[in-house]
């Protein structure tokens, strides 16, 4: 066994993990580690061949691998660890954790902890698509792995269900690379990827969107046949006698991420159910204290750039961390007393911080869950608005922020965020 | 042309039992198996139960096999490493009137020679299982659990170091009685043997109709499951059955943890025309989700992480609401087959049994002497995820392979991908790598650890990649290469 320690251990090497290591180190930490099991930085990013990376951050449009190398050569630049094809096999409350590499059994202790594990996408059992097993069902992301990282090419008659930004990615990738792309199924009235992303990958290239509708069958004994979907009613159930079969050979899921959490919740962190990700506070402290969260395995994210500024406020708050244990202050960072629980209402899927510790400014993260024209957002606490704002076009595919500010006098018990109809 | 004292046609629990059963005589024996691996059919879609006994009709074989096999277990377990849990299973009664049930198969349990039978309720109950919703259960302590494919691949593979070959993707295409021979058309060539066991479950009419008319139809009978996440395991400790209803000739869904730590729902049971016709139905699935809600109320469809269905070899047609009993015997009018028909549950309890009396039927007609040489042991095979640190540690300095981890959700490492891909039956399906040691079996599914495995096919294997499939002959997983690189 491998004992070490180390001020800062980030766990994930993506996007969120580079950006918390880089502003941790940049705050003056000594020795920052990212582990990532894999054997490149970066996350998903080096298979995110398509442009659209960066523009909100830096005003540079970048493409995936572009904008994770800026990343890791600023990490490797200001003196960052990265420890590749390293995998984080537990760690406890104590903030110790047990790693694995080729090189043995790694026992670290770590004075703060960031989480930047991603997520993972649903398969076809996580929305339980019913039908024969065969070959040829990949998840979207699978996919686009396959294609631009391994140079296999996974079928040539693609069908793509679900409209989230990785589908409609992949169903341009695909068409790109000479395959017949039947179509996008969406079960929503509403495409949940981004507007331009349905714009630029399906509109561009005739790609006809099946809104309303589902997979009923899948047929195929060795590989896959041909898919049935259906329209579906307003409780999103099929309605019979509307199926449409079609041959294909490929079926590709793009049904919805989930934040990878199972090292959160084997070490206790409370996790949200709403977001999938763990509980946190406006310092992104989980409800472990020293152990913060940014990044996909927080939240499921619209892009890298709003990830990539959040998860560097997440390695900031590492830092602080580590000073005021250092020096006994405890006074700014008001870690671990909660006195204010958000709490999405009318309208809304989820706000973060679902917690609050100290006065001031603080920004709340939030998604709506039907696309509208014009909303009324209103913060109350103990049934008083604090802070009201109309809102122009929400979509639940696009999160929104917001700055409000946090007194003695505004904030008793808890916040409530909602949108007012009308 | 090849020739072999014993042939049997069919690679699954029961064709892999014999197998090994009689590897251990001077004898040839063959497997012939037209899936890509053993263990293609029920045997590797079912409950992974080894029953007690309990449910079959006194007299039958179905009871004498299930409880002789039962006893077997163990002993079995130790010689070869398979994985076995004696955790013990509990039908649970909802009512008065089912806890009267519980008392007939307690009764006809006793008559069938199952040992520890016992009603229980109240607080012994609700400390046993906190989570079940029931007024009382009986109490079955010599139930188990295994897992269905590693024990047939398991079987197989000892039968293998002891001399049996087995044929992968060859499927049966004529079978001809010649004097005192058979001959036997496959697709990958002809053979002769003396004997021919047909133990090709689904098929097994098939198979007879080859060399004389059968006397017996088989009903294909769908069954289904759902897999939950391991996350769940701990709402329950033993499996939990709800009290059968003899005329729906099943056991009812049930819900069985299984091995690695999953929870298993179902399965459901359904008639069906098509043997082959394994796909899973969203009426099904809805079905077997709130029946076992009811069993386990605080269970959430987010837990679902697989869904797969099995079928049935049924002898009885539907409707006939009596068991019908498993066949056993050398055909009257071709003498040296030895046919085994509806081998359905508790087939995977039975088999242990039924090789020996398969045995004893081909030594009635060739002389088994022993070996002296018989391997009976197989290696201990065990998961680095269940390893101690210092055993980790002590590999990886042996083979760095071993640090490297490939499989995320299931903590499974390269190396025991490569060992599992070297496996004796050659069989290197991206199902027989999960099969042997778990990778994408988890809740992501595959969906990290695919691009690795193939890599490691590619890599050490040798496969091409339009040649790498996911489970049988015809389930092809790529269409080659995007783009040409240099050196392809």
């Amino acid at each position: 066994m491998i004992e070490k320690s180390v001020d800062i251990a980030v766990i994930g090497g993506g996007p969120a993990g580079l950006a918390s290591a880089i502003s941790a180190k940049e705050s003056g930490v000594k020795e920052v580690i990212i582990f990532d099991r894999n054997s490149w930085s970066g996350g998903i990013l080096p298979q995110c061949i398509h442009d659209g990376f960066g523009v909100e951050e830096t005003g540079l449009l970048m493409t995936g691998p572009e904008y994770a190398e800026k990343y890791i050569k600023m990490a490797e630049k200001i003196g960052v660890k990265l420890l590749n094809e390293t995998t984080i096999i537990s760690f406890n409350k104590k903030r110790e954790i047990n790693a694995v590499n080729k090189n043995g059994i790694y026992k670290i202790k770590a004075k703060a902890i960031v989480l930047a594990m991603g997520c993972r996408e649903k398969t076809r059992w996580n929305v339980m698509i019913p039908g024969d097993r065969p070959s040829g069902i990949y998840t979207a992301g699978v996919a686009q792995a396959l294609i631009n990282l391994y140079n296999i090419l996974p079928g040539r008659n693609v069908l793509i269900l679900g409209s989230g930004d990785v589908g409609l990615i992949m169903a341009r990738r695909l068409k790109l690379e000479g395959a017949n792309i039947l179509g996008v199924v969406e079960i929503l009235p509403y495409p949940s990827g981004l507007p331009r992303n349905v714009v630029q990958c399906l509109d561009d290239y005739d790609i006809p969107l099946f809104l309303k509708h589902t997979i009923t069958s899948i047929v195929g004994k060795g590989r896959l046949k041909q898919v049935t979907i259906s329209q579906v009613n307003e409780n999103l159930r099929p309605i019979s006698g509307t199926e449409k079969r079609i041959e294909c050979d490929t079926l590709l899921l793009s049904v919805g991420l989930n934040p990878e959490n199972e090292l959160s919740k084997v070490a206790g962190i409370k996790v949200d159910t709403r977001t999938g990700g763990p509980i946190v506070n406006q310092d992104f402290e989980t409800t472990i204290s020293g152990v913060f969260a940014c990044g996909n395995c927080l939240q499921v994210y619209d892009n890298v750039d709003i990830l990539s500024l959040d998860a560097k406020k997440a390695g900031e708050s590492a830092a602080k961390f580590i000073y005021y244990q250092k020096n006994k202050k405890n006074i700014q960072l008001n870690m671990g007393q909660t006195f204010l629980n958000n709490i999405p209402g009318n309208g809304i899927s989820y706000v973060i911080p679902q917690r609050i510790s100290k006065f001031g400014d603080i920004q709340l993260t939030f998604r709506v869950k039907k696309p509208n024209e014009l909303s009324n957002l209103c913060v109350s606490s103990n049934e008083k608005t604090i802070f009201e704002k109309e809102l122009l076009c929400v979509n639940p595919a696009i999160m929104n922020k917001i700055n409000i500010s946090i007194t003695k006098e505004t904030a008793i018990k808890s916040l409530e965020v909602k949108l007012n109809d009308g | 042309m090849f020739n072999f004292h014993v042939a049997i046609i069919g690679g699954g629990v029961i064709g892999s039992a014999i197998a090994r059963e009689l590897s251990k005589y001077k004898i040839n024996v063959i497997v012939i198996e037209m899936g890509s691996d053993v263990a293609s059919g029920a045997s590797k879609a079912n409950s992974g139960v080894v029953h007690s006994g309990i449910n079959s009709a006194e007299f039958s074989l179905k009871a004498r096999f299930c409880v002789e096999g039962n006893k077997m277990f163990q002993h079995l377990a130790d010689e070869l490493n398979l994985p076995l849990k004696w955790i013990g299973k509990l039908v649970i009664a909802k009512n008065d009137e089912e806890i009267n049930k519980l008392e007939c198969l307690k009764n006809v349990g006793i008559k069938n020679g199952v040992k520890g039978l016992k009603i229980i309720g109240g607080t012994e109950l609700k400390k046993q299982e906190p989570h079940i919703s029931c007024v009382s259960g009986l109490w079955v302590p010599t139930a188990g659990i295994t897992l269905p494919y590693q024990l047939t691949i398991i079987l197989a593979e000892n039968s293998i170091e002891n001399g049996v070959k087995f044929l992968l993707e060859a499927k049966v295409k004529d079978l001809k009685k010649k004097n005192d021979y058979f001959l036997i058309e496959t697709n990958k060539g002809n053979f002769q043997s003396d004997i021919v066991i047909n133990a090709s479950g689904l098929n097994c009419r098939e198979i007879v109709s080859m060399i004389e008319e059968p006397d017996f139809n088989v009903y294909p009978c769908r069954g289904e499951y759902l897999v939950l996440d391991k996350n769940y395991s701990s709402l329950i400790n033993s499996m939990i059955y709800p009290v059968p209803v003899v005329e729906h000739g099943f056991l009812g869904i049930h819900i069985t943890p299984t091995i690695e730590g999953n929870l298993l729902l179902g399965p459901s049971s359904e008639y069906i025309n098509n043997p082959n016709d394994k796909k899973t139905t969203k009426e099904k699935m809805n079905i077997i989700f709130s029946e076992a809600k009811e069993i386990i109320p605080i269970i959430s469809k987010k837990a679902v992480i697989n869904a797969y269905a099995g079928i049935r070899c049924k002898l009885s047609p539907p409707g006939l609401y009596k068991q019908v009993d498993y066949i056993v015997e050398e055909s009257k009018k071709t003498p040296g087959l030895i046919n085994l028909l509806g081998i359905e549950s508790p087939g995977l309890t039975a088999a242990p049994a039924i090789a020996i009396e398969v045995s004893n039927i081909v030594s009635k007609s060739i002389e088994l002497k022993q070996k002296n040489k018989f391997k009976s042991k197989s290696n201990k095979r065990k998961r680095f995820s269940e390893m101690s640190t210092e055993e980790q540690s002590a590999l990886i300095k042996e083979d760095n392979s071993w640090g490297r981890i490939v499989c995320r959700c299931e903590h499974v490492t390269e190396a025991e991908v490569i060992k599992a891909l070297s496996n004796p039956l050659e069989a290197k399906t991206f199902s027989s790598v999960k099969y042997r040691c778990r990778a994408g079996m988890g809740r992501c599914q595959g969906g990290f650890c695919t691009q690795h495995i193939v890599r490691i096919m590619e890599k050490n294997f040798n496969l091409d990649i339009k040649n790498i499939k996911l489970k049988s002959p015809d389930s092809k997983l790529f269409y080659g290469r995007v783009r040409v690189e240099k050196g392809d």
